[in-house]
């Protein structure tokens, strides 16, 4: 087991690779619970979470199923089945386990299932060709990156409820201009990992 | 079970005719690229593994959910099932609550919350709502939008030319408006984009006119208006000053033709003291108004709406009237006359059908005016109880 890419493999996707402010992807969830640090720390969790066991389970159904049927290309659909079953069985077990998330995160839990990155974790650890263990580190460091960003974001939103923001830009114009200069500031990361 | 084998076979059996025929039929070409590229592919074992395997996983992903459906079913309280089903969907918060299904748990849960919050759908919602959750209903008075402003484009004057988005928050941007007077309505419409129920139109000189038919008061209008010129009033208070201006009366007088020039001749006509002058707009007490309507018929620049379509004028039922000449007394335009000790009859050129009259005949022989039906309702009321007070008094003596 080689320790030493594994760790590159989670820095790269959480920092250099980090999908929202590299990739752009996932944006809605993104600007949607960002708006309070407690949703965001809650969606971040559930987020991650379910990543890595969809990434996991998208592997799995991959390796031993699709590829000895020869039918590689169903992939795309797959994987969408694969995680919007997921997000419906952990949305059905939160409504059960921990009713207060679930109001919290309401309709968002919903908007996880057609997410872009839930996706494209295991398309790209499929096209890759990551082993099993490096899925779900690279899954594990996407959601690190995605929890990071939230994180980042829903501090500065909260204080910027305090700002004396021009009124055109207040709300959702003021949370893309902080994402482009959030994002300028990672763009420091390139190069540091090259896989 | 034997069957269902032998048709599967078969239907893979035609998919492979298929996939042979074409192969004679159809130019071969390649799939994929880079490394992964095949130079054919057999279509028979695709088309067939492609079917069994989203199949399986389909049926695979059906029985977790359901058992997990099922495993971790949560009960949710029935009433606010039938709540919801009674509310009126408009998402409108005129209850206070950010949605329809935050009120529904609220009401059901909350014994606090009262059950006739929702006014979009009304009393008879109200009243469900009460059976559903054992509340007790209030009585809903109607709420109606009011557009406190008269100024169409005819009757007051533009500062300058506005050319941008047309809606008022945008307006108002471009250093508060476009509109002379900064009180008045801008007139762009924002209020009818977010009416819900369809209530507001614009008119054709630039002043919403609103449906009180389909209006429900759910202040939707009243939160989104830039210039705070709409109202939302018990829909029974119909004389409003329809003016928000509180410029100087010259100042008001110059930008518009309709605008409260604060003279307080409404102050001194009132017989009820409903007017009030305050920061040179005068302001009607909802609380004290009676809807006579007479500073209607009085105010100069007409900056008092009266919402009553029409007024019918009062008349004397000569049998009843025992001559007190009261109505005469509490006539404001002198419309009322006679002998004393004799019926007295009204001069219906001079009335203006305000109902002071109707309300302080001390026999209700004064009919014909708006308020005659309730003024008559009050007074049998009052008879029918001294009657039962009486017959009361009469057992315990």
């Amino acid at each position: 087991m080689d320790f030493g890419k594994l760790f590159e493999l989670v820095v790269s996707s959480s920092l250099v690779n980090n999908y929202v402010f590299t990739m752009f992807l996932g944006l809605c969830i993104f600007f949607g619970v960002t708006k309070k640090m407690e949703t965001a720390i809650g969606m971040s969790i559930t987020f991650t979470t379910v990543m890595m066991i969809s990434a996991a389970l998208s592997w799995i159904v991959y390796k031993f199923i699709m590829v000895p049927l020869n039918i590689e290309f169903l992939l795309i659909i797959v994987f969408i089945g694969i995680v919007a079953g997921l997000v419906q069985g952990s949305d059905t077990v939160m409504r059960k386990v921990t009713p207060d998330l679930y109001n919290k995160l309401g309709i968002y839990l919903a908007l996880i299932s057609t997410n872009c990155i839930i996706l494209a974790v295991p398309l790209q650890s499929v096209g890759n060709k990551y082993n099993f263990i490096e899925t779900i580190a690279f899954a594990f460091g996407s959601g690190l990156g995605f929890s990071l960003a939230m994180i980042i974001m829903a501090s500065i939103r909260e204080k910027l409820e305090l700002a004396d923001v021009p009124v055109p830009f207040r709300g959702l114009p003021m949370a893309f201009v902080i994402t482009g200069l959030i994002a300028l500031a990672f763009t420091g990361f390139s190069g540091l990992i090259t896989l | 079970m034997h069957d269902i084998y032998q048709l599967i076979a078969e239907f893979t059996g035609v998919l492979q005719q298929i996939a042979d025929i074409s192969r004679h039929l159809l130019p071969q070409a390649g799939v994929g690229g880079e490394i992964e590229a095949k130079p054919f592919i057999d279509l028979g074992p695709l088309m067939k593994w492609t079917l069994i395997f989203l199949f399986g996983m389909s049926t695979v992903f059906g029985f977790v959910l359901a058992f997990a459906a099922k495993k971790f079913a949560v009960k949710v309280d029935p009433r606010v099932e039938q709540v919801l089903g009674t509310l009126a969907h408009a998402h409108c918060g005129a209850c206070g609550y950010a949605g329809c299904e935050q009120y529904a748990v609220a009401v059901v849960n909350d014994p606090k919350v009262s059950p006739s919050l929702c006014t979009p759908a009304g009393e008879k919602a109200a009243a469900k709502i009460a059976v559903i959750t054992g509340k007790k209903a209030e009585i809903l008075i109607p709420m109606f939008a009011r557009v406190m402003c008269q100024g169409n484009v005819d009757l007051s004057k533009n500062r300058y030319k506005y050319e941008g988005v047309i809606d008022c928050r945008a307006a108002i941007i471009a250093g508060g408006g476009d509109k002379s007077c900064v009180y008045g309505c801008l007139g762009y419409g924002t209020c009818e984009k977010v009416c819900p129920f369809g209530a507001i139109t614009m008119s054709t000189l630039n002043l919403p006119i609103i449906d009180e038919h389909k209006c429900t008061g759910c202040r939707k209008c009243e939160s989104v208006c830039p210039k705070k010129v709409i109202e939302v009033l018990p829909g029974s208070k119909k004389v409003l000053v329809a003016c928000h201006s509180k410029d100087k009366g010259p100042d008001t007088r110059k930008n518009c033709q309709v605008g409260c020039i604060s003279c307080g001749i409404c102050v001194k006509i009132c017989p009820f003291e409903a007017p009030k002058v305050d920061n040179n707009l005068s302001v009607i007490n909802v609380e004290k108004c009676r809807v006579c309507g007479l500073c209607v018929t009085k105010c100069p620049t007409k900056a008092i709406a009266d919402f009553m379509p029409s007024r019918s004028k009062a008349a004397i039922a000569a049998e009843k009237c025992i001559g007190c000449s009261i109505c005469a007394k509490v006539c404001p335009v002198n419309a009322s006359a006679g002998e004393a000790k004799k019926p007295h009859a009204i001069d219906q050129v001079k009335c203006v059908g305000c109902g002071i009259c109707t309300a302080k005949c001390p026999v209700q022989a004064i009919s014909g005016t708006f308020n005659a039906q309730e003024v008559f309702a009050a007074a049998a009321l009052k008879k029918a109880r001294a009657a039962e007070k009486a017959a009361e008094a009469k057992t315990n003596a």
